[in-house]
């Protein structure tokens, strides 16, 4: 080895890269030729296209065509810091597009160009890297969506929790009539385009601490297609919104807050997956506040019901879509919840972590 | 295929024909106590007390280790938890309820090392994995969990995992009854008991209550149909004028329970006099550890001290926990104590009686 | 206290000197541990709280308490109340 680290050159017939690494150094970060080697070898391998490999500051995206006449620009920024990184279903870097594309999609949008940032912990495996970059590749291919740019930054040791990834995405919506959180009104339909939990209950099991195994699988997927499909048949759609944290009860707590109205569910009717229930029973969570990253929340009038509910099951993403409640009018918002047994309970919104109990 | 899966017992059929039946026996009003958290989870999950012809008032008892882990024993394992070489473990229930000011769940946020654990297992596991630092685990629950913490314990002398001690804390059901009972001010007139305790304890120990008290008991489960089953007979021996122990649960629970399981305890564990928080000193109420299994009790190690805390003088818990008082007597109630700003642990837990009633008013809004 | 779960023995085995075993909940596997239930046989269905079996379930019992219920019916007809539902 020579004093920089490199392995001696031992010749033609040295079948070692000289810069091949196993893990991410702090030179990485520094912007000279470790910088570029990875921002070539790991992220323009896999996310290439046009305007990533272009190698410049800047991403010059032409929107003068691409945006239609009455249509208005969306955009949306999140950051995932999920633990584990890796969890049956998916990872940090499928979880972080769908996460951006469907905050885009959830106003009614097309999402189209992102970008992202990464804060990599010194130390990080590059294979778990190349891992990740290949699935944020493969979710973009899935939602139709370009990386355009993005940027690296490397921390030292212990300062930051392996790998943080911030998204940021473009895409666009109609003008009219909105699609948002207000919009809910008496007499809609409440429909979900899949059952409930399953992400919630995936990330539980791969932390691996609550002594259980099951086939569980996160649903993280990208719902833009899905949307799109639904927007073309019934225009009238209200709302759209993932439950995301704090799961369906949290989101549709929100809505009613958002639109002043009370939403009232039948149990009967949400769908959830038999294994997920009995992690649930088990662990004494409720999976009606769990997240969930690949299903959404419909509310639309509710003469368009059995279309939505047809179009949506016709998507594999929507399979197991169903009515599970309606909009009504009361005098304070409320989300309430029919019970199996035909009785009635509120719903709140979760506060702070849901917690395993015994009791 | 299996009748004991759950789903049969949760029918809805079933809940209408048991409905039917204590309505058609029902002719006077009767105050049944439930005394276990889980069983009030139950009942405000399915709404059930919805079902109920209006007469039958169910009071929610001290029944949820929430509710009744005493202030001074939240404030120790505050204190052990901030300790730097401490890894503190706890069932999640534990982890929202306030000491005199932070609770175990802002601790971690201020960097203590809290970890909530499924099992005391899993404690045992975490110490055996971390010998330099000191696991300790917040021992509390009922009769239920007590085997399992005696378990623990076990498992941990046999294997030589000596950085592993609890914080006794657990309660025993039966004297918090005659607590209840004996107080003048008692309206409790049948009792619903814990299911998921008499499994592990049986039901014998219930027999002299009933006697001395004239107080009907009823061993219940916990799925609705279990619920329902319990209310109808104790209801059936309330109208009869009856007082005996009766078992709803028998898929479960056999009259001497589970021995082997209380012989694990009993290796263990002794009774000692025990806090109720709210309520006060219970004789013989909680378990300590025997001496030859002292040196796993976490007061052998750190300096905790004794001190007597005080709780909001807004609070009525205590007598809204012995069924002498509702929420609505309380002037607190949905005004300083709320979900969000709660003043004592019936307002915290999910499962107290502060926060069910909190909740249930707001449907009728 | 008392979150309790039903689900089915699968595997028996020791673990440092302790009785453990696989437990299925129907799409759900755990490991519980069965020192209070030593004569507990694969195929019987155990209670489980904290990863811990309770007791061993009786599902003879079971079957007798749905058929209890069944007589209800028979009960509810010669008994009919006067009280509305609410």
């Amino acid at each position: 080895m020579t004093q920089a680290g490199y392995p001696e050159m031992q010749g033609p017939n040295c079948p070692l890269p000289i810069s091949k690494r196993e893990m991410v150094v702090i030179g990485h970060g520094s912007g000279g030729q470790l910088t570029h080697e990875l921002i070539r070898d790991v992220f323009q391998s896999r996310l290439g296209n046009p305007l990533l490999n272009a190698g410049n500051d800047s991403a010059l995206l032409d929107l003068s065509q691409a945006l239609p006449a009455g249509q208005r620009l969306v955009v949306s920024t999140d950051a995932h810091i999920v633990s584990p990184l890796f969890f049956p279903g998916g990872d940090i870097g499928r979880l972080s597009v769908c996460g951006t594309v469907n905050d885009l999609a959830m106003m009614g949008a097309q999402p189209r160009y992102l970008t992202a940032t990464f804060i990599i912990e010194e130390g990080f495996l590059i294979s778990d890297l190349e891992k990740i970059v290949d699935s944020m590749a493969a979710a973009c291919a899935e939602a139709r969506v370009q990386l355009v740019a993005a940027d690296t930054k490397v921390t030292e040791h212990g300062k930051s929790d392996g790998i943080f990834i911030s998204t940021t995405g473009i895409g666009w919506a109609r003008s009219t009539p909105r699609i948002a959180g207000d919009q809910a009104r008496p007499g809609d339909a409440v429909l979900v385009s899949g059952p409930m939990g399953n992400h919630g209950i995936a990330i539980a099991q791969a932390r691996g601490n609550l002594g259980f195994q099951s086939n569980v699988v996160s649903d993280t997927a990208p719902l833009n297609s899905l949307v799109g499909q639904l927007l073309a048949e019934v225009p009238n759609v209200h709302v759209f919104r993932d439950p995301t944290r704090g799961g369906l009860a949290t989101t549709l707590v929100e809505i009613s807050r958002q639109s002043s109205v009370t939403i009232e569910l039948d149990e009967k009717a949400i769908p959830i997956d038999p294994p997920v229930r009995v992690a649930c029973e088990l662990l004494g969570l409720d999976p009606l506040y769990l997240a969930n990253e690949g299903n959404m929340l419909v509310i639309l009038p509710a003469e368009f019901a059995y279309t939505a509910l047809r179009v949506l099951r016709a998507n594999p993403l929507g399979n197991q879509a169903a009515i599970i409640g309606h909009v009504t009018e009361r005098p304070q918002p409320q989300l309430l919840l029919k019970t199996t047994l035909g009785t009635t309970r509120v719903l709140e919104m979760l506060s702070g972590e849901m917690l395993p109990r015994i009791c | 295929m299996t009748t004991l899966t759950n789903a049969n017992f949760r029918s809805e059929e079933l809940t209408q024909k048991l409905v039917a039946s204590i309505r058609a026996i029902t002719t006077r009003p009767w105050n049944i106590m439930e005394i276990c958290g889980g069983q009030t989870h139950a009942i405000l999950q399915y709404g059930l007390d919805q079902l109920l012809p209006a007469g039958i008032q169910l009071i929610h008892g001290p029944g949820c280790p929430v509710c009744v882990t005493s202030l001074e024993s939240i404030e120790q394992a505050l204190k052990i938890a901030r300790q730097d070489d401490v890894i503190f473990t706890s069932f999640g229930d534990m982890l929202r309820v306030p000491g005199a000011g932070q609770d175990l769940f802002s601790a971690r946020a201020s960097g203590a090392d809290v970890r909530v654990v499924y099992s005391p297992m899993e404690a045992v596991k975490i110490a055996a994995l971390n010998s330099q630092k000191k696991v300790v685990f917040f021992a509390v629950g009922f009769e239920t969990t007590v085997p399992s913490i005696a378990q623990s314990v076990l498992h941990a002398k046999r294997n030589g995992i000596t950085n592993f001690t609890i914080l006794p804390a657990n309660v025993l059901v039966p004297p918090a009854m005659h607590a209840i009972l004996s107080s003048p001010e008692n309206r409790v007139q049948g009792f619903l008991a814990a299911g998921h305790v008499c499994a592990v304890m049986g039901y014998w120990e219930y027999e002299p209550i009933a006697a001395r008290y004239h107080t009907p008991i009823v061993v219940t489960g916990f799925e609705p149909v279990d619920i329902l089953n319990g209310i109808l007979m104790t209801v059936q021996q309330l109208e009869a004028g009856m007082h005996t122990v009766q078992n709803a649960y028998r898929r479960a629970v056999t009259r001497e329970g589970n021995l082997t399981a209380q012989g694990i305890i009993a290796q263990v564990f002794e009774p000692v006099d025990r806090n109720w928080r709210g309520i006060g000193l219970i004789p013989l109420s909680g378990l300590g550890l025997r001496p030859e299994f002292q040196t796993f009790d976490v007061h052998e190690h750190f300096e905790l001290g004794h001190e007597t805390l005080a709780e909001s003088p807004l609070c009525i818990a205590g007598s809204v926990l012995r069924g002498v008082a509702t929420p609505h007597d309380c002037p607190a109630f949905g005004r300083q104590c709320t979900p969000g700003t709660p003043l004592g642990a019936p307002m915290v837990s999910s499962e107290g009686a502060c926060a069910a009633y909190y909740r249930y008013q707001r449907v009728k809004a | 206290m008392c979150l309790g779960i039903p689900g089915q023995v699968t595997d028996i085995y020791d673990m440092e000197g302790t009785l453990m075993s696989k437990v299925d909940f129907g799409g759900v596997v755990q490991e519980v541990c069965v020192a209070t239930v030593p004569e507990v046989k694969v195929g019987q269905y155990v209670l489980v709280h904290a990863g811990f079996a309770l007791n061993i379930l009786s599902d003879q019992e079971a079957l007798e308490t749905i058929k209890l219920f069944e007589e209800l019916e028979k009960f509810n007809q010669e008994h009919p109340s006067g009280e509305q539902p609410e």
